[in-house]
């Protein structure tokens, strides 16, 4: 499955990189990804493949919210399907 | 990137700051196959059905939640009237019934098992009587089994036998539960024109007319709504109204995906959407606040059944685009005790049950989960009830009342019931009788433009 994931928060040194280590040592593809700068905000997003991710959703998930933790930023990941069907017809 | 940056940060807000969940997937079940002569026996198969088709219930919810980063709040089951189930039987009392579904709920993790219903509003079988007398008891020895009982419909007129009976089984049903502040009666619903794939509970069933399983949906959001809307101070009712809809529309496709997986793992068909505003109790998920952001300063305050009626019709508009089959209540809930909001309007003296009732004729339900002093009389929550069931049969609009005689407490004191119930000020009462009115029994007919045929 495709999920987005968000990073939302201060920017600083290292964020893409770590995000990208910890989706590699899982073995998840970025896709697509994009940064800017919303409401004052950093804002990251990627479209990445989880069909081949060595872990389960559940773990990736937990894993990812306690990274954004340490670095002081809030990340989510949601099915792609939800996006697409609030704005795409 | 496929989305732009700002779609991608709305839909993440929506779930992570404003609150937007599923508040239920709900598995209808028939159980007239379930149906037997012997009371054992029917509630033997009752609790079989219920394991084969709900078994998975709860960890499809579960694996959903997971997969799309959607929370589903609540998993209930919704079955087959009672009435119609247990009739068959010789059993008098049908307490038993609401056990069974009370434990296969808890043995399956199911949050609320919706069906312990009768539709009477022409007239009483001897089961739905049964069921009726059953019912201060059922809610009373059960926790997750909530009860229903239609008195009225536009084709049928009020069967004011039934609501005089019901303001007896309101009261009842408080007393047996009394060291709760009445709670049993927030697990009671009296409807008028009650929808028959509901998935919202108390008033829940899987009526006569459904197929043998059915998963509906019931998407929230209050929430969203008024996150929408503060970008739009000072704007015109038509940006406003237009907000809404466009909101309601990216809830209702994301609750449509939902439902639809939901359907697909569980192997049962797709039944409908209901696009409904239902608040909780926490802060930022309450409808009166959407209804201050219009421009009112107090919810209850004059203005407030407008803003209510073009919220209400707004997101039924927005639901109907973006589903195929929108079903259930679907529109803006307006229960005290649930909404923060609310709660806090009846505090400062805004809101008061007589503007509640003018709300109700524009909201998508009724008077929903109001408490009202202990020493309220039968015959004037009889007519409390009369009232609503008249405003739901003229309109040809489900109407309900949900209400709490709260016993040994008095207007202005707090009545709490937990959890997504909430806690609510209690609500002074007319003190003028009602009881001649409701003595005289029989139906009222149905209005002139019900005949429609």
């Amino acid at each position: 499955m495709n999920a987005i994931i968000t990073v939302v928060g201060t920017d600083q040194v290292g964020i893409i990189a770590r995000v990208s280590a910890f989706l590699a040592e899982r073995n998840i593809n970025i896709e697509d990804i994009s940064q800017t700068v919303l409401s004052g905000n950093f804002v990251m997003m990627m479209m990445v493949d989880l069909s081949q991710a060595v872990e389960g959703l559940a773990t990736v998930k937990g894993d990812l919210k306690t990274l954004g933790d340490t670095m002081g930023v809030s990340i989510s990941m949601m099915h792609e399907g939800v996006f697409s069907a609030m704005h795409r017809i | 990137m496929i989305f732009t940056p700002f779609e991608i940060k709305e839909t993440v807000d929506m779930f992570l700051r404003y609150k937007l969940d599923i508040r239920a997937i709900t598995l209808g079940i028939s159980l007239l196959d379930c149906v037997s002569s012997s009371g054992e026996e029917t509630r033997r198969k009752i609790r079989d059905k219920m394991l084969r088709l709900a078994g998975p219930l709860v960890q499809v919810g579960r694996d959903i939640e997971v997969e799309y980063g959607i929370p589903i709040i609540n998993k209930r089951v919704s079955v087959t009237p009672i009435a119609l189930v247990a009739g068959a039987s010789e059993d008098r009392d049908y307490t038993p019934y609401a056990e069974i579904l009370d434990a296969v709920a808890k043995e399956l993790g199911i949050d609320f098992v919706g069906g312990f219903s009768a539709l009477v509003q022409k007239g009483f079988t001897t089961g739905d009587q049964r069921l009726i007398d059953s019912i201060p008891r059922a809610l009373a020895t059960t926790e997750r089994v909530c009860a229903s009982v239609n008195v009225a419909t536009t084709k049928s007129g009020i069967n004011m036998d039934a609501v005089r009976r019901m303001g007896e089984v309101i009261k009842e049903t408080a007393a047996l539960t009394a060291n709760r502040d009445g709670l049993g009666c927030a697990k009671l619903v009296v409807f008028c024109n009650a929808p028959e794939d509901n998935p919202f509970m108390a008033g829940a069933f899987h009526g006569p007319g459904e197929g043998e399983s059915t998963l509906n949906v019931g998407v929230s959001g209050p929430g969203v709504v008024k996150a929408a809307l503060e970008s739009y101070r000072g704007a015109s009712f038509d940006d406003l109204a237009d907000a809404i809809k466009k909101t309601a529309f990216k809830i209702t496709r994301m609750g449509l995906l939902v439902g639809q997986e939901a359907a697909k793992r569980l192997q049962v068909p797709f039944g409908i959407l209901d696009l409904s505003l239902a608040p909780t109790p926490e802060v930022g998920d309450s409808v009166a606040r959407i209804l201050e952001e219009m421009g009112l300063e107090s919810a209850g305050t004059h203005g407030t059944t407008a803003a209510l009626a073009m919220l209400t019709d707004m997101v039924k508009k927005g639901g109907v685009m973006a589903s195929t089959h929108v079903g259930g209540l679907s529109g803006a809930f307006i229960p005290v005790s649930e909404d923060e909001g609310m709660v806090a309007a009846v505090r400062a003296g805004s809101l008061s049950l007589d503007k509640l009732e003018a709300m109700t004729c524009v909201c998508s339900v009724g008077l929903d989960m109001v408490a009202v002093p202990g020493d309220t009389s039968a015959s004037t929550l009889s007519a409390i009830l009369a009232d609503e069931m008249a405003i739901g049969m003229v309109n040809n609009k489900t109407t309900a009342v949900r209400i709490i005689p709260v016993p040994g407490k008095k207007a202005g004191d707090w009545a709490e019931f937990g959890g997504l119930l909430g806690g609510a000020p209690i609500m002074p009462v007319h003190r003028f009788s009602s009881d001649a009115f409701i003595a005289r029994g029989g139906r009222i007919p149905a209005p002139i433009h019900s005949f429609r045929n």
